[in-house]
């Protein structure tokens, strides 16, 4: 079981409770989409993904981001077992979605730039250390019932 | 609707970027993505350029930050700097190394037309003499991003940094060059 001191659990609550949840979303899946281009193959059916223009104003994906931020949600309100909490969502994207577990990484780290571009000199050392911990141990556990 | 839909001047220079794009693909599929030679396109050289000469006066304290966070957020790098007295996070030793590394940076800017070339030497001290395990090059362009990202929010756009995790990827792979 992982394990979570005081503090990073207040960094963690602090910075969901601050989010924009439509704003931060849609950059950064749309980020992802950008800067790791092979990520669109999982967004055939969203439309025009043409270039880094028509995937910023594309509705389907800005919608698609806030549903995939929300699911972080799930891991804040079961931070002590993260693990189980995903384990349905895990098979998900193991047995229908067929998405490679590494681009849970890549999008974990697009929305680390993204939420560090929001909070400038507010994401601190300690902030970065307990986001990012929190989202290693959440794509872990997406990556969890592959098989 | 927001912000970024109404970037108009961007549309026609990516269109006239898949050309180049097209000529400077070079993909050997070697597994992970590190060692997959993405190459830059000519605009997206100029990209890296006009952002790193845009962060200059700040690219000490990046240098500084990112390597601190490294050490933080990655502890298994601290491996390294076992010779150090101090080596946490914003120690004066991790501070001063990092504007070091990020020296070493700049001067691969201005050699960006042929990284191999340029770091030959750079790449010999990091195989023969320091022997930094090359998945470490990633954690520390990733702590150097998210530093770029924090400092100057609004030069630091998708198409920027993609343009830099490319430059920052190809800059890892000349390092890794003399490895083996």
């Amino acid at each position: 079981m992982v394990e979570w001191t005081d503090s990073e659990r207040a960094i963690i609550n602090s910075i969901f409770s601050n989010l924009d949840y439509e704003e931060i979303s849609r950059k950064s899946l749309c980020r992802c989409l950008i800067v790791y281009p092979w990520t669109q193959r999982y967004f055939g059916g969203f439309g025009n993904l043409y270039n880094a223009e028509t995937i910023l104003c594309n509705p389907l994906i800005a919608a698609h981001g806030t549903k995939i931020l929300h699911g972080l949600d799930r891991a804040l309100k079961n931070m002590d077992d993260i693990k189980n909490t995903y384990a349905e969502l895990s098979l998900l994207h193991s047995d229908k979605l067929h998405v490679d577990p590494d681009n849970f990484r890549l999008l974990a780290d697009c929305l680390t730039v993204v939420i560090a571009a929001k909070m400038g000199p507010a994401f601190t050392v300690d902030t970065q250390v307990a986001w990012q911990k929190f989202l290693s141990v959440v794509v872990f556990a997406l990556g969890r019932q592959y098989h | 609707m927001n912000d970024d839909c109404n970037d108009g001047d961007d549309d026609a220079d990516d269109d006239d970027d898949d050309d180049d794009d097209d000529d400077d693909d070079n993909c050997s599929l070697e597994g992970n993505y590190l060692n997959v030679n993405m190459s830059l396109s000519s605009k997206q050289k100029a990209t890296v350029k006009d952002f790193f000469s845009k962060m200059s006066t700040r690219s000490d304290d990046i240098g500084a930050e990112a390597l601190s966070r490294l050490v933080a957020v990655y502890p298994q790098t601290k491996s390294y700097f076992s010779h150090w007295k101090d080596a946490s996070p914003g120690s004066a030793p991790v501070r001063k190394h990092g504007i070091t590394i990020m020296g070493g940076v700049y001067d691969a800017v201005g050699k960006i037309d042929d990284l191999k070339g340029g770091l030959l030497s750079l790449s010999e001290l990091h195989a023969f003499m320091l022997r930094v395990d090359p998945v470490n090059f990633k954690l520390l362009a990733h702590c150097m991003l998210v530093c770029m990202s924090m400092i100057f929010p609004e030069e630091f756009t998708p198409q920027v940094h993609v343009a830099v995790d490319k430059f920052l990827a190809q800059l890892a792979l000349a390092l890794a060059e003399k490895y083996r």
